[in-house]
């Protein structure tokens, strides 16, 4: 018996979790590309106020479809040009990240919430719980996405607010389906039948014993859902469903300047390539977590 | 005399399994009518190949399921489900697999403490850790691995954990279900002489279920032979492997491995196949495998009656000279 404990004790100290984590992450180079131009864009829409030059709504008349500053006619004042009412393009840019951060945030976080409450409450449910609301999660996942939510909106009323609400009922039921499907898996297995020896109630079996052991798929299922999120965003916008003018939102700045599309690439252009760019870092970087955090993936 | 811990008389339990719009709905006689008791301090051993039954019976015991008929009493309470939240801290159970039976996300400590902050919520925190390092240095693990996680323990000391966490409601009885068999031969008789120095320091009722017969000799008082979800044979371990008296046990026991070479062996290989616990035969389950078996064997099914080394067999062992 003491050599046992102490042959233990001598052993190589295994990796902490996180640095286990970081090993497998790391290991993808698009992911670690992914994460920093994710983080350099989080830090530009949060100092939006100390770097962009203008004010995302100030008019200037006299400057209307400027070109940006490399081009012939463009200046230092508006280094990325301005819109047809004389706006700044990179200060709306900028201040448009705002917007698209804070409704994936939002997003997933209602869309999470209530994904995985359901999902956990149709696993232990009994069959003909489970069966209802599957079942309404297989309708909801049956119509197209964004069909779904322009009809949410429409009903709702168009609204940033009310296009994010649209969009996490849309994609509520991709949680609700890994839940369960993580739960149904763990509940058989022998630790949470020993805590419902030990005497655990549903709650704490629930949220205490199954649930962290659970949350590895949802977590990635959250990175690329952001991305999703802002992309359904900016299309609801581009529609006239979302956010409306004169918000600098992306979606919407692309719809305000489709007509221009011919005279003047950069008013189209420039939005377009920022969600093009915030989606692929973030869909890298979800990439990455999965290789890193899903147990069937890991090799040891 | 003192009280038995447990009592069981005649519990089965059957499952019900297809029944949907197209199959027809069949049961599963996974447990049957089976009856024992257990004495303080005492191992009652179940022993039988797999799918017989053993595993429903700890469950049936350990109050995850409910018997579908029969009674049971823990420590003279009747185990029904009213009674369940208050005979929970009477009874644990260990589990075959260390690596399954832990929360991989919880710290040692904690998994030790968490039947203790479930029933005795007023307890307060430093008493609850002070019993748990107690425990754990009662079951052989260190101070320090009060803080590590199930993934930095070998199997052996998992199923130290596992012990500790049983143990800490100080139970009355505690149902092993195979506790050793996932475990390397060298820390199996660890973890054995870890149970019977802790039986014998809680005066704890173990009841032990097993497919290894080597470690049934080692442990047991008093052994169950168990076929197809029956009962067959019941009796003290000296009088079930010193004497067997029905052919199941026969040709069980013949079919342990010996580690001495020189012995003598006859192994009596049984022929056929287990019967589907779907389609069990009309008379004595073991009919069909039974060198002995007599016409009156496929009819009637024999009892086990209630003396103190039954068989379920109407031709037993060593009679047939009497």
């Amino acid at each position: 018996m003491t050599d046992m404990t102490e042959a233990a004790a001598t052993a190589p100290k295994r990796p902490g979790r996180l640095a286990e984590f970081w090993q497998y992450f790391s290991e993808n180079r698009g992911a670690v590309i992914g994460m920093w131009t994710f983080g350099i864009l989080v830090l530009l829409a949060l100092l939006a106020d100390v770097i962009a030059p203008h004010s995302a709504t100030e008019q200037f008349r006299e400057a209307t479809l400027q070109p940006p500053v490399w081009q012939e006619g463009g200046s230092w004042t508006f280094p990325l040009g301005t819109d047809p009412l004389g706006r700044d393009m990179l200060s709306r840019l900028l201040y448009g990240a705002r917007f698209s951060f804070f409704v994936g945030m939002v997003v997933v976080v209602i869309a999470a919430t209530g994904g995985i409450l359901l999902g956990l409450v149709a696993g232990f449910a009994p069959k003909w719980l489970d069966t209802v609301i599957m079942r309404l999660m297989d309708i909801i996942l049956s119509f197209p996405s964004l069909l779904l939510a322009l009809v949410l909106v429409a009903i709702l009323g168009p609204s940033l607010l009310n296009a994010m609400i649209a969009i996490s009922v849309v994609l509520q039921p991709h949680y609700v389906r890994l839940t369960r499907a993580a739960v149904i898996n763990e509940r058989t297995r022998d630790y949470v039948v020993s805590a419902r020896v030990a005497g655990a109630k549903l709650p704490r079996l629930m949220f205490i014993t199954v649930l962290p052991n659970c949350l590895a798929p949802i977590i990635v299922q959250a990175a690329l859902s952001f991305s999703n999120a802002i992309l359904d965003v900016a299309a609801l916008g581009f529609l006239g469903m979302g956010a409306q003018p004169p918000t600098p939102e992306w979606g919407t700045m692309l719809a305000e300047a489709r007509e221009f599309i011919l005279r003047a690439w950069w008013v189209v252009t420039l939005p377009g390539l920022a969600i093009l760019i915030t989606v692929l870092s973030i869909n890298l970087m979800g990439d990455g977590l999965r290789d890193a955090l899903d147990p069937k993936l890991k090799r040891s | 005399m003192t009280q038995p811990v447990v009592t069981a008389r005649n519990l089965s339990r059957h499952y019900e399994s297809g029944g949907g719009m197209f199959s027809q709905r069949q049961v599963v006689r996974a447990l049957s009518e089976a009856s024992f008791s257990i004495d303080p301090g005492k191992t009652l051993a179940v022993v039988g190949e797999s799918g017989c039954g053993k595993s429903t019976l700890a469950r049936l015991i350990t109050l995850i399921e409910e018997p579908t008929a029969g009674e049971f009493t823990i420590c003279g309470t009747p185990g029904v489900p009213e009674n369940w939240d208050s005979l929970r801290s009477q009874v644990q159970i260990v589990f075959q697999d260390p690596y399954g039976s832990l929360n991989l996300r919880h710290r040692v400590g904690s998994i030790i403490e968490e039947p203790l902050k479930i029933k005795r919520p007023d307890m307060p925190a430093a008493e609850r850790a002070s019993k748990a390092r107690e425990m754990m240095e009662m079951v052989g693990l260190r101070p320090e691995h009060y803080d590590r996680f199930p993934h930095m323990f070998s199997g052996g000391q998992r199923q130290r954990i596992a012990i500790a966490r049983a143990l800490i409601l100080e139970p009355k009885l505690l149902v092993l279900d195979e506790p050793v068999s996932a475990l390397d031969l060298s820390i199996q008789s660890q973890v054995l002489n870890l149970l019977l120095d802790l039986q014998e320091r809680m005066e704890l009722a173990y009841l032990f279920i097993s497919h290894d017969l080597s470690v049934v000799r080692h442990v047991a008082d008093d052994v169950v032979v168990m076929y197809l979800g029956r009962p067959v044979e019941r009796g003290s371990k000296e009088a079930v492997f010193g004497a067997p008296r029905h052919p199941y046990t026969v040709a069980l026991l013949s079919a342990t491995p010996s580690a001495d070479p020189t012995r003598h062996r006859n192994r009596i290989k049984l022929e056929g196949e287990l019967p589907s616990p779907l389609d069990i035969p009309a008379g004595c389950p073991f009919a069909p495998r039974c060198w002995k078996a007599q016409d009156r064997c496929r009819t009637e099914r024999p009892e086990l009656g209630d003396a103190a080394h039954a068989a379920a067999c109407f031709y037993p062992e060593g009679t047939e000279t009497a």
